[in-house]
């Protein structure tokens, strides 16, 4: 599953960062903000118009996403709430 | 203490958000300094302190940055600097790295990172007294013992909040010791994190509800029409007793020092010339003070970001990025700050987009021009009880900067080449309360900066259009008013047949000049030429009356329009020069905006005369 598939209010734990092309610096800055594996992170709120761009809470930071950047990360449903 | 350790170069390292500017300003006071580095457009912030001691620090504020692989000219920056690569402010002897302590699974990833360069670090834990009421404890000794670097906590807004920062620059400078090269940042993080960090399960639970109201997709843009809209009745309606005041002193101080002249051209310089036009412009300080204290406590509070992030979708869709934000709402003050501020910006094509149509969001220049029109045209009633048309109308010429601004962008995005992806990825700070400390000192730099420009291009060419509209004298026996047989005049009448169709008469075509190199100038200008023209003192303090008798409407709604678009102001251009680093650039964003002005003020002129 996608991260610009997880539903707003759900919590998810982050698999990977993949590149969508080779050297992508927007992957790269991905990882240095925090999303590696096994972070938790949830969909806080999403824009007005077409529910973009998503507010991600990770750790105790929040990131604005377009969705196209959110794609980038794979991650899994939390078993706990 | 021998003079090799009597001062000292450091600088202030951290990721955005950690209150690094804060700390800078608490620690150096009013004892800073603003410039740029060479050849590039990145601030260099840079000031001075003395430790407890006596030892004197020279501190540099870095741009904040996520990571040493740069994504903007401003990260770039701070790695070179930390890397000893720019020679003009040399490797700081120590790097302090500022990190917010209730965000460290963040920002110890960049320490660390920082850490691999091997230089001396002392590590600030900034907003101590935040971390402590969220109930996260953090064992100092044992941070700085996992970190092997030493570790203060700071407080920026406290008054005793960068002691112990201070205290410990009078120690020893730390020695970097064996770095240990850590695969994996996160995974080291999370280590130091269990060993000298707790963190209570996460529940902010008064900021989340806001949030929940903010960023609501209808509530959030209400509450955000309600800011902007009372923003500018603010600076409508506060700023006029203080603007009343300003006008009474300058007036008082006119005819005092005028009084103190005999009568002659020295005399008319300084009332006509000096003072007339010195006067319209400074009565808009007020104004212009009012919207950057709106600007900076919305910027402190956090609620910047959270509006870009609503209008991100909007502002992709006509071809910029919810960071234009920032940078346009800037620009309402001054297109200079704002398009500086494009900086943050990371992608180049969203960065000269937005630099491009930075100048048609109304900046506070434009105002006394607004002001003037408005208040001789437009009439003062309230529409439905609650607003004055004359704030309405202000408003309606704000959007229709905003609005042309969205379809210039539209027409930029639809022609380029370059479709590839545009990344937003846009860090939300929690909200705080504005510190009225770093307030005052952004306002009083934005003073500062007006003043130079009043004193310096804007007298200047008040002194030079009194010069140009008082020579030559008339010949003897002449029955036009003087100001016909002048330099200025002659210049006028010979501009009018270019814009006698938008409906501007030669003594508009006149003001338009200095217009140029500052647009507040247009309204001394005015000043300036009527006083002369009238050949009356009291024309510069009743522009307004004299106007609102001699001009038709079709003509003031012209100006108001050509205006909302107005040729740039040189200022403007230089910065555009310097940010884009090309005059093709120049050339475009002067060209469309003058076709744009007089286009837009052409059918505002012929369709207010049909229907007026």
């Amino acid at each position: 599953m996608l991260l610009s598939e997880l539903a707003l209010g759900q919590t998810a734990s982050v698999v990977s960062v993949e590149d969508a092309y080779p050297a992508d610096a927007i992957a790269q800055r991905l990882r240095d903000l925090g999303f590696v594996s096994g972070e938790l992170l949830k969909v806080r709120a999403v824009g007005p118009l077409g529910a973009e761009p998503i507010l991600v809470k990770i750790a105790s930071s929040q990131f604005a996403l377009r969705l196209n950047e959110a794609a980038r990360i794979r991650i899994a449903l939390a078993s706990s709430p | 203490m021998n003079a090799s350790v009597a001062s000292m170069n450091i600088a202030l390292v951290g990721n955005p958000n950690c209150g690094k500017t804060a700390l800078f300003n608490r620690l150096t006071g009013g004892r800073q300094k603003v410039a740029n580095y060479a050849g590039v457009t990145v601030e260099r912030k840079e000031g001075k302190f003395n430790t407890p001691q006596g030892k004197s620090i020279h501190v540099l504020d870095l741009p904040g940055t996520y990571s040493l692989t740069p994504s903007s000219p401003d990260e770039a920056i701070t790695r070179d600097v930390c890397m000893g690569r720019i020679d003009e402010v040399g490797l700081p002897d120590i790097i302090v790295c500022v990190a917010d302590a209730t965000n460290l699974r963040l920002h110890l990833r960049f320490v660390l990172e920082l850490q691999q360069l091997g230089r001396p670090m002392i590590l600030a834990l900034n907003l101590m007294d935040e971390a402590g009421r969220r109930g996260i404890k953090i064992d100092s000794q044992a941070l700085s013992r996992e970190l092997n670097m030493p570790v203060v906590e700071t407080i920026a807004v406290q008054r005793q909040g960068a002691e112990a920062l201070a205290k410990q620059l009078d120690l020893p400078v730390p020695t970097s010791g064996s770095v240990t090269r850590h695969a994996d940042l996160h995974q080291r993080v999370r280590e130091v994190m269990a060993i000298a960090v707790t963190v209570p399960e996460y529940s902010d639970s008064r900021a989340d509800k806001l949030d929940r109201i903010v960023l609501h997709p209808v509530l959030g843009l209400m509450i955000l029409a309600v800011v902007m809209f009372l923003m500018f009745q603010a600076v409508f309606s506060w700023a006029v007793p203080l603007q009343d005041g300003v006008s009474a002193a300058i007036g008082w101080l006119s005819s005092a020092v005028s009084s103190l002249l005999p009568a002659g051209p020295l005399e008319s310089l300084v009332s006509k010339g000096l003072f007339a036009g010195l006067g319209t412009v400074m009565e808009f300080l007020p104004q212009i003070l009012i919207l950057f204290l709106f600007i900076l406590m919305l910027e402190e509070s956090g609620y910047l970001p959270r509006a870009a992030f609503l209008l991100d979708r909007f502002m992709f869709a006509a071809g910029l990025t919810g960071r234009s934000f920032i940078p346009m709402l800037s620009s309402f003050a001054c297109a200079i700050p704002g398009i500086m501020a494009t900086r943050s910006i990371q992608d180049p094509r969203d960065r000269l987009t937005t630099i491009m149509v930075a100048p048609l969001m109304t900046c506070s220049a434009r105002l006394p021009v607004y002001t003037l029109l408005i208040g001789a045209f437009i009439p003062r009633v309230e529409v439905m009880k609650l607003f004055n048309l004359q704030g309405l109308v202000l408003f309606a010429l704000y959007m229709a900067g905003i609005l042309s601004a969205l379809l210039v962008s539209y027409v930029i995005k639809k022609t380029r080449k370059d479709k590839s992806e545009h990344a937003l990825l846009m860090e939300l700070p929690r909200y705080r309360w504005p510190n009225p400390r770093d307030i005052a000192m952004g306002l009083w730099e934005r003073t500062i900066i007006f003043m130079r420009r009043v004193t310096g291009i804007i007298l200047s060419l008040t002194v030079i259009l009194w010069f140009l509209s008082s020579y030559p004298a008339p010949p003897d026996g002449a029955t036009l008013p003087a100001i016909d047989y002048s330099f200025a005049g002659r210049i006028g009448h010979f501009m009018e047949p270019l814009f006698s169709p938008i409906g501007f008469n030669w003594q508009i075509c006149i003001a338009l000049i200095p217009g140029l190199a500052a647009r507040e100038v247009a309204v001394a200008a005015l000043a300036t030429v009527y006083a002369i023209s009238g050949g009356d003192d009291a024309a510069a303090q009743a522009l307004s009356p004299l106007i609102a008798a001699q001009w038709s409407i079709p003509t003031a709604l012209s100006l108001l329009v050509w205006y909302v678009y107005a040729p740039q102001c040189l200022s403007t251009l230089a910065v555009i020069k310097r940010e884009t680093n090309s005059w093709k650039q120049v050339f475009i964003s002067t060209g469309y905006l003058f076709a744009l002005a007089y286009f837009a003020s052409f059918a505002t002129y012929q369709l207010a005369r049909m229907w007026l």
